[in-house]
């Protein structure tokens, strides 16, 4: 399995989505934000950080890079692309994902140990959990309250398309506690939520996060 | 625009200049007058004036600060590999592996400009580092405030917290760890002291300098502005009176960008591995005045420098501007002129901006033109190094015999200890941090193993050893204020206690020393005492001092803050993995123990301040080769699977070490004590930690414990199926109670 992480200029977890697709025995493939090609990986994953700054809008340039193009065919074709954070903003941005990520209701950065509930367990990158299960990994986000209108609301609901939902407290103000989401098409998944810093519970709370690139595992697998 | 020459100030020796305006006193500009044989221009003014300022001379401490040195014998600098008067201090930790810590404080800026203060005193640290060859890799913020229920308090902390926040988790930094205090001397006085550590491999390591001539300076990173000049805007005030009106004025506290310094530490670390630079050195302070003469002091030449190829981002910026500005995200390198393409090469694929601003040469004068002519002509020595140095008054304040015959032994004591528990975990100072806390990312990098409200924060460095540091700042300003001298001992036995709870093995230290006004005798014996005690104590513990920062002038008025001498503790672990945790509960069926012994000692306590606003009496005693005995005795525990959590003692007493301990592991305790419960519960007898331990493994540490007599005693158990803190004799405090009135107190007054 060789699954690209994309670095633009501010990426911050890069080292750690890298390190999440060695744990799931992957290869992880460095790609850079001027790169034309994906040098023929299986996935992509979109790390967080504060891409170009953050300027203008989370993610509003990162969309615009030349590997994003590349990134935005290739997920028109199926291929499992995962945006974590920034990640999900950039994805969002680039109309590969519906909704907006917006400023937490609190106004603070909030970096906290949150509980998921699993909603969608038949995604490239999270068939490892049981359809209800719970899982503890690192949220840590100033903008990432999720908002959509409340057409896109009723479709993401009634098609299954919420991938992720935050239990108990809502800590940033997103709309029906959504943490993650996917496409239509289900190979494209965007989450505020940190699994790459939860895949060992002695740097993470627990290694609930490891589960979604073991989950892609079995996606490569099962296509080669 | 008209530019003072050298040819100029020649010509016109007898031109009154603003040095008073700029700081200067009047014996130090004569002796700028002597050492260049003329008048200095008005660039020459602001480099001497800036250079000379205590901030970047050291001019009232120097004296003292000699005195780390002294005390420091071979032994305790075998594993140093770089040391005080360097950007860091380097410490070899093992497998290869060099680690650079060091803080700074950011107190006035932040003060002013809470956001943009916190924020940049976090870039400044943080560059710091990485000009030693490092990749910066934690931060941790010790920060000061008022009274928590002031207007002022109002203002500033969101604003620190926010702008610690905003840099440290743009630039991808992990913050592990740090302090938050509140007293009343530091109202209109907050302190923002920072710390980063960072690492590399030993053969990496870069120091400043600029050696071989016809080598090339180049500076990269953010354009030069006129933001954070501060004084020197008093040069410029009146030549700026041109046809486009008075130019706006720019505030003094420099404006951070966290993207841009991300992108310049990954463009650095990209040239360092490609060995192409000889030296470098990060702008902060002082900017290029501060670069261009400690890069030509600390090599083996002179320097030109061509002003005028500076990138601006102001108009009609005068040289003494350009040289003074302070604008953030500014590295200066040394390279060899086969590599400039190389390195502007590596620049470009960051979009970083790069210039090569000056040359090496073979003189011994630092040589600044603008636009052909001769601004700058300078021994930079005389600059960067050879500053004036004072020897200032120091007297024992006439009221200190007055302060610690105060003693708390008069104070009511409580007759509801169980009530107290909750009363004092609810206090500001002992309350739950997490309000601050969760605004910083403590999970970037992947390499945090313990962070806040751990007693230290750990990070992994080597991914395939699990090799490790771990770091904690501690300092009780009333003990210092009670004692500078045993005041600074106790917040090193603190640090080292921290760290040694962690199963870490302190190696280093470094310091930040907030006083107030060096000018006030009783200042600078506060000063002087806490340097001694700090100095003292190190060599008592056989660990170097390796670094460190000092910030006067602290004091509103004539009321100095409390004496803060912030002690930051560097350890070593071979294997992460073998962490103590703080929080019990990990194991099932533990026992908890109390190591080290407890005296009735209430002087300078939290309770004495919070129940009953008092200062007075002395600090509890401190006895290092204890704290030597059971850092190693914490470490074995450790190494051999016996310790299962750990958690120091210090403000609050064993009451507030419990209520964590069982808030942080959400567990409950059964916990006997003998004698006078409230002495057991709340005195600050350093030396003490509680550890809980497997049953299975309770014989074999006492007996260890024994063997090396550290007293030690069963104090209570870990009782898995309660919710509640039980100490016998007193009752029940039940867990979601005690958890409201820790996590509460810091949100009903920020929120």
């Amino acid at each position: 399995m060789r699954v690209g992480v994309i670095t633009f200029p501010g990426t911050l977890d890069d080292v750690d989505a890298q390190r999440a697709v060695r744990y799931a025995d992957g290869e992880a493939v460095p790609l850079w934000h001027g790169d034309h090609d994906l040098k023929g990986v299986d996935a992509v994953i979109v790390p967080g950080g504060f891409s170009y700054g953050d300027y203008l809008r989370c993610g509003a340039i990162a969309r615009f890079a030349p590997v994003m193009q590349e990134v935005i065919e290739a997920a028109h074709k199926g291929m499992p692309v995962l945006g974590i954070c920034n990640g999900f903003q950039i994805l969002a941005e680039a109309h590969l994902l519906p909704g907006a990520l917006v400023r937490n209701h609190k106004l603070h950065f909030v970096c906290r140990d949150q509980w998921l509930a699993v909603e969608n367990n038949t995604t490239p990158w999270t068939t490892r959990y049981d359809k209800g299960a719970e899982i503890l990994v690192p949220l840590k986000s100033g903008e990432g309250g999720y908002q959509a209108d409340q057409k896109t609301l009723d479709e993401l609901e009634g098609e299954n398309r919420v991938v992720f939902r935050y239990v108990g407290e809502n800590p940033n103000g997103s709309r029906n506690n959504i943490a993650g989401i996917t496409n239509a098409r289900g190979n494209v998944v965007g989450l505020m939520p940190h699994p790459e810093h939860a895949i060992d519970a002695l740097t993470g709370p627990t290694d609930d996060g490891l589960g979604m690139f073991l989950s892609l595992l079995d996606a490569v697998q099962v296509k080669a | 625009m008209s530019i003072d020459t050298v040819k100029n100030a020649e010509a016109t020796p007898d031109q009154e200049q603003p040095y008073k305006e700029l700081g200067l006193k009047d014996d130090e500009y004569a002796r700028i007058k002597e050492i260049l044989q003329r008048r200095p221009t008005d660039a020459e003014l602001a480099m001497y004036s800036v250079m000379w300022s205590e901030h970047c001379s050291y001019k009232s401490s120097k004296v003292h600060l000699k005195y780390f040195g002294d005390t420091t014998t071979d032994e305790m600098r075998a594993k140093m590999l770089a040391g005080i008067g360097e950007n860091a201090g380097v410490v070899d930790i093992g497998d290869g592996w060099a680690v650079t810590f060091k803080a700074e404080s950011h107190n006035h800026p932040s003060y002013v400009e809470p956001y943009q203060g916190a924020a940049t005193g976090v870039g400044g640290i943080v560059r710091d580092i990485l000009a030693m060859g490092a990749r910066p890799l934690a931060v941790m913020d010790p920060l000061r405030f008022g009274k928590p229920d002031a207007e002022d308090t109002k203002r500033v902390l969101p604003g620190i917290v926010a702008g610690v926040g905003g840099y440290g988790n743009c630039l991808g930094l992990p913050n592990i760890g740090g302090e938050v205090v509140f007293d009343e001397s530091y109202q209109g006085n907050p302190l923002v002291n920072a710390l980063c550590v960072g690492a590399m491999r030993v053969e990496d390591l870069h120091l400043a300098h600029a050696s071989g001539t016809g080598n090339k300076v180049i500076l990269y990173g953010a354009r030069t502005g006129l933001d954070g000049i501060g004084g020197v805007s008093v040069l410029a005030s009146e030549t700026f009176d041109d046809s486009a009106g008075k130019r706006k004025k720019l505030p003094s506290v420099q404006v951070g960008d966290p993207f841009t310094e991300k992108v310049l530490i990954e463009c650095s670390l990209e040239l360092f591995e490609k060995g192409i630079v000889v030296g470098i050195q990060d702008l902060g302070g002082a900017g290029l005045s501060c670069a261009t003469s400690e890069l030509a002091s600390a090599g083996d030449g002179g320097m030109h420098v061509w002003l005028d190829r500076v990138p601006l981002r102001a108009k009609n910026m005068t040289p003494a501007e350009i040289l003074s500005s302070e604008s953030q995200e500014r590295m200066c390198a040394v390279v060899e002129p086969a590599n400039v393409e190389a390195f502007m090469e590596v620049c470009r694929k960051w979009d970083v901006i790069a210039t090569e601003i000056g040359e090496v040469t073979d003189g011994d004068r630092l040589v600044i033109t603008y636009h052909d002519e001769v601004v700058v002509d300078v021994p930079p020595r005389t600059v960067a190094h050879e500053g004036p140095v004072y020897h200032r008054p120091i007297q024992r304040p006439a009221d200190q015999d007055e302060l610690q015959a105060n003693t708390p032994d008069s104070l009511e004591r409580p007759e509801n200890v169980l009530e107290l528990i909750k009363i004092m975990a609810a206090s500001p100072n002992l309350a739950s941090k997490k309000w601050v806390t969760q605004q910083y990312d403590r999970y970037v990098r992947g390499g945090t193993v313990l962070a806040q409200p751990s007693d230290g924060g750990m990070i992994r460095i080597d991914e395939e050893t699990g090799r490790g540091v771990a770091l904690s700042t501690d300092c009780n300003g009333r003990y210092t204020k009670l004692d500078p001298y045993e005041g600074a001992k106790l917040a090193l036995a603190e640090a080292y206690r921290n760290v040694a709870a962690t199963g870490a093995t302190p190696v280093a230290v470094t310091n930040c020393l907030n006083f107030g006004s060096p000018e006030d005798p009783g200042v600078m014996w506060q000063f002087e005492q806490a340097v001694k005690g700090l100095a003292d104590g190190c060599a008592e513990l056989g660990i170097p001092v390796t670094g460190g920062n000092v910030s006067f002038y602290n004091q509103t008025g004539t009321t100095a803050i409390l004496p803060t001498p912030v002690v930051g503790v560097l350890g070593v672990i071979d294997d992460v993995r073998r962490r103590i945790p703080t929080g019990i509960g990990a194991e099932a069926g533990e026992t908890l123990l109390l190591l080290g012994e407890t005296r009735d000692e209430f002087g300078g306590s939290e309770w004495a301040h919070h129940v009953h606003g008092h200062l007075g009496g002395l600090p509890p005693k401190v006895d290092l080769q204890r704290e030597k005995l059971l850092g190693q005795v914490l470490v074995a525990g450790s190494r051999d699977g016996m310790v299962s959590a750990a958690h120091d003692l210090s403000e609050g007493g064993l009451a507030q070490t419990l209520v964590e301990t069982c808030l942080i592991g959400e567990v409950g305790a059964r916990v006997f004590l003998q004698g006078d419960l409230f002495t057991e519960l709340f005195s600050e007898s350093a030396g003490r930690v509680l550890v809980a331990v497997p049953r299975t493994e309770e014989q074999r540490f006492t007996d260890m414990c024994t063997a090396r007599r550290l007293p030690w005693r069963k104090v209570g158990v870990v009782d898995p199926g309660s919710k509640a803190l039980e100490i016998q004799g007193l009752g029940e405090l039940p867990l979601d109670e005690l958890r409201e009135a820790w996590e509460g107190t810091l949100p009903a007054l920020f929120d």
